[in-house]
């Protein structure tokens, strides 16, 4: 029963290996996809391509149905998946802040290096940017971020518990939010196809 | 398209999206997390700064924590997924014919002004992913895997952040 190295029945030595091999996973995808191609990428802002939603969502929808069934089938113990925190106020923030980077980059973190590995220039150029931002950041810490990034701690709480529904509920609302959205992008891409752009 | 280099189309964002959501079980299937991408960069900048001034490293209450009683912040997860990252775009890119050193930019701005917005970019996005603990892969789309709270706060917050800046960026992309 998984998660397989949380628990002990894999080594964790052999981490790195499974990071590698799903890191493979996730590049190839994201490269196929055309997620290399920032002005593929950011179509998504201004009408004109719809693989961010597309994508993004399937492979949401993918991995949030798969592993609810995973559990209810009793192959993975979902109480030991790391469901990462909820700080309010820091996720928001934080957010506004990768938003506006996208949309001047026409990258976020993940697609860049799928970009810098088939050899776009501008890629690399972000991830500098990128480090340079840590850098910011880490150095500034304790002077601008640190209380920020502490306050309104929700903990390790999931939707449908601060919904206050059941998780079958809420998968049911997800998926039909996820049609609902797919359908928007056909309509959405007829409407904005006369711009015709090349790129 | 009316570019040589495309050899090939890109594959179906719907089929894509699977393949990527197939890994990201596996993820959580085999080390019980999600996938991430700025978390490697952020492992690097620590051992550069831990390197050239160990003790300011020590000081700080961001390295600190991921240098604390001699830990490697390069021996991490994200490092190796991300080095996978790469290879796997390599050879999606090999099988494809889009391999090629070049910058792509809108034809109605200079490369010079996409290599500063790209920079520029990627400066705001290290410091969104340090505070908001994560980017769009490995706070909203690796959270909104495991139903998290904080993975679909994040996902409203970077594609509703993307929304509300995209009218003052239009003239670079449109």
């Amino acid at each position: 029963m998984g998660p397989l190295i949380t628990q002990g029945i894999i080594s964790p030595e052999w981490n790195p290996m499974i990071a590698f091999i799903i890191g493979i996973g996730f590049g190839f995808a994201l490269e196929q996809a055309g997620f290399s191609s920032s002005r593929k990428m950011i179509g998504i802002f201004y009408g004109y391509d719809m693989i961010v939603v597309r994508m993004f969502l399937t492979a949401v929808l993918t991995s949030a149905i798969g592993l609810l069934f995973f559990n209810y089938l009793g192959w993975v113990d979902y109480d030991l998946l790391y469901v990462n925190p909820t700080f309010i106020w820091s996720a928001i923030i934080g957010g506004l802040f990768v938003g506006l980077g996208i949309i001047m980059s026409g990258f976020c973190p993940g697609t860049s290096f799928s970009a810098l590995s088939i050899g776009k220039i501008d890629a690399m150029a972000f991830v500098g940017g990128i480090a340079l931002g840590v850098f910011f950041y880490a150095e500034t810490f304790e002077l601008l971020f640190e209380k920020l990034f502490k306050a309104g701690n929700l903990g390790n709480i999931r939707i449908y518990d601060t919904l206050g529904i059941s998780p079958g509920l809420f998968m049911f609302l997800f998926i039909i939010f996820g049609i609902g959205l797919f359908w928007f992008t056909i309509f959405i891409k007829k409407k904005f196809s006369a711009r015709n752009l090349k790129y | 398209m009316n570019s040589n280099m495309e050899a090939k189309k890109y594959m179906n964002p719907y089929l894509a999206g699977f393949i990527l959501g197939l890994a990201l079980i596996a993820s959580f299937y085999f080390s019980g997390r999600g996938v991430g991408a700025s978390g490697a960069v952020k492992s690097t900048v620590t051992t550069v700064v831990n390197t050239i001034a160990p003790e300011h490293a020590q000081d700080s209450h961001f390295y600190g924590k991921y240098i604390k009683g001699g830990k490697n912040p390069m021996n991490a997860w994200l490092v190796f997924e991300i080095l996978g990252v790469i290879f796997g775009g390599l050879i999606s890119g090999a099988l494809s014919g889009r391999l090629k050193f070049t910058i792509e930019h809108s034809p109605k701005i200079t490369a010079k002004t996409r290599i500063i917005l790209a920079i520029s970019g990627g400066f705001f996005v290290g410091i969104g992913a340090s505070l908001g603990r994560g980017c769009a892969s490995g706070a909203a789309m690796s959270g909104m895997a495991v139903l998290s709270t904080a993975g679909f706060i994040s996902f409203m917050a970077i594609f509703g952040g993307a929304f509300l800046f995209a009218y003052f960026f239009r003239k670079l992309w449109i």
